[in-house]
């Protein structure tokens, strides 16, 4: 059993940064989520030797992890809703060049400068598209801080694992909270990188290019072919979520991140009211676990999706089940958070006629 | 057994690290725990609150509705929350702050002078480790040993010539009850 100690959400994070071997960490500190870069800039260089620099704006901190990513080493940045926005064309670069890294999004209230309280807003942003062109990043959802710790290692491993970026989406309240959690042991930074990595050309070997520029069109479609090949495989093989109660339920709650805990007090709630709830929590975004919602749709009288925004993840949700049964939603949105008990009336009123 | 509870107050009196300590020390008792602040302006002088949960069994949300217990260290605090109750939960305020103390019939009720303790003992720093120790002796949701390694925890290093006195102060509220 690895470490256990109590921590928030954000140093968590960061503790699990150096842990997995970071080579490199450039950001820009923004509420909710600077305890991120303060707890790297005090712990990390002397315990490792990982890079961390504060870059002077967000389009510079995704544009220096471009670069450094393109060395194959484990980069990362961090940041929150307004900041992730400015990030977009940098990473629909890494997308196309096809580099391994992680970006972590603490999300806040939008649209705009918003606000910095929690927030599930940016999910159409992160998982169906944000920049341009035909790419998905791997976005993992984290519930609690353990995830926070867990998905910072299997963001890493999938991302280099299919050289597409990965995505951490979290929220401000999953920064901010402590729980207990459990980290794993160090793991020594690498010291042999992959053989597409420019890593400096020696004298007899091939020039390695790493690009998302390819002029002509046949090459752009053979590029994008390929990508689109991985996104297949990504998500036949890497979907991940959970449930929780589905051998008896006649309905069900979903939600992702913090509105997934939101759903399961509300369905402990409803249980304890007779009613037969169930959950089902996606830990990956993309690829979306549709299967599983599909599978269940036919045996069930309806599903509520709970979520921080004005209903995002509810679209794949309908998708997925088509009308094979009903599907509501409840959110609160700006910063403002679902409380449990306003769940379960909103699921009484719609779906039971209670007033 | 679990403990839904919300510490509510002035920022500056030390509400987060009321439940920040609880919930180390429900850590040390192996409970599972969690600590959700309130964070951004209110933090500098506004309205601050922090709910902690300690149970036997997995948390679900962080977020909540109703409480097993208010611990309340002024008056919007006494205002905002006391509705906010589980009939037969508990309700913990500092009488000396308190001009309208809560009325309902269905929970318990404790004012207890913390603040006049905090003047007594010459620090008024300590009124949240005096609250603590009454919130301790009413709910009993860890053993007070475990308060005190939690202070170890919480207290930076530079200040554990502090321990004393804070312990003094949560044993002085533990009586108040």
């Amino acid at each position: 059993m690895g470490e256990i100690r109590l921590m928030k959400g954000n140093e968590a994070l960061a503790e699990a940064l150096i842990r997995v071997g970071c080579d490199g960490y450039f950001g820009y500190p923004i509420t909710p989520q600077s305890e991120v870069i303060e707890y790297l800039s005090k712990e990390a260089t002397n315990r490792t030797g990982m890079v961390v620099l504060q870059a002077e704006s967000e389009v510079s901190s995704i544009n220096m992890l471009y670069g450094a990513a393109g060395t194959g080493r484990r980069v990362v940045t961090t940041s929150s809703s307004p900041g992730i926005s400015l990030m977009q064309e940098g990473i629909s670069y890494i997308a196309g060049a096809e580099l391994p890294c992680l970006v972590v999004n603490v999300m806040r209230g939008g649209p705009g400068l918003g606000t910095i309280q929690p927030s599930q807003s940016d999910y159409f942003q992160a998982t169906k598209g944000g920049g341009h062109g035909d790419y998905h990043l791997i976005v993992l959802t984290p519930y609690n801080v353990q995830e926070m710790v867990d998905f910072v290692k299997l963001g890493f491993e999938l991302s280099e694992k299919y050289r597409v970026p990965a995505m951490v989406l979290a929220d401000g309240a999953m920064g901010q909270m402590m729980e207990k959690v459990e980290l794993f042991d160090q793991i020594p930074r690498r010291t042999e990188f992959p053989e597409w990595a420019t890593t400096g050309k020696p004298h007899d070997k091939e020039r390695r290019i790493v690009t998302s520029l390819f002029i002509e069109p046949e090459v752009m479609e053979q590029v994008n072919l390929r990508l689109q090949a991985k996104y297949r495989q990504i998500e036949a093989e890497e979907t991940r979520f959970q449930t929780m109660n589905l051998e008896d339920a006649e309905y069900v709650f979903t939600g992702f991140g913090l509105g997934s805990r939101i759903a399961m007090k509300a369905m402990e709630l409803a249980r304890e009211k007779g009613y037969k709830v169930g959950l089902i929590r996606p830990q990956t975004v993309y690829p979306f676990p549709y299967a599983i919602y599909r599978e269940t749709a036919p045996k069930i009288k309806g599903i509520l999706d709970i979520e921080m925004n004005s209903g995002q993840m509810v679209e794949d949700v309908r998708l997925a089940v088509g009308d094979k049964t009903r599907v509501e939603f409840y959110g609160r949105m700006g910063g403002m958070i679902a409380d449990p008990e306003s769940v379960l009336k909103h699921f009484e009123k719609v779906y039971l006629g209670v007033e | 057994m679990t403990e839904e509870a919300i510490f509510a107050g002035f920022g500056g009196q030390g509400i987060l690290s009321m439940g920040m300590i609880l919930a180390y020390a429900g850590m040390i008792e192996n409970k599972e725990v969690c600590w959700m602040p309130s964070y951004g302006p209110e933090m500098r002088g506004g309205t601050a609150n922090a709910t902690t949960i300690v149970s036997d069994t997995l948390i679900s949300s962080p977020i909540i509705s109703n409480y097993d217990t208010v611990v309340a260290l002024n008056q919007p605090s006494v205002d905002k929350f006391e509705e906010k109750i589980k009939p037969n939960g508990t309700i913990i305020y500092d009488a000396s702050n308190i001009l309208r103390p809560p009325t309902r019939k269905d929970i318990n009720i404790y004012g207890v002078a913390g603040s006049e303790i905090a003047i007594k003992l010459k620090n008024i720093r300590v009124l949240n480790m005096i609250i603590l120790g009454s919130f301790i002796a009413a709910r009993k949701t860890v053993k007070p040993e475990s308060v005190y390694e939690a202070l170890k925890k919480v207290l930076p290093e530079r200040y554990h010539h502090l321990l004393p006195v804070n312990q003094k102060a949560f044993e002085e509220g533990m009586a108040l009850i």
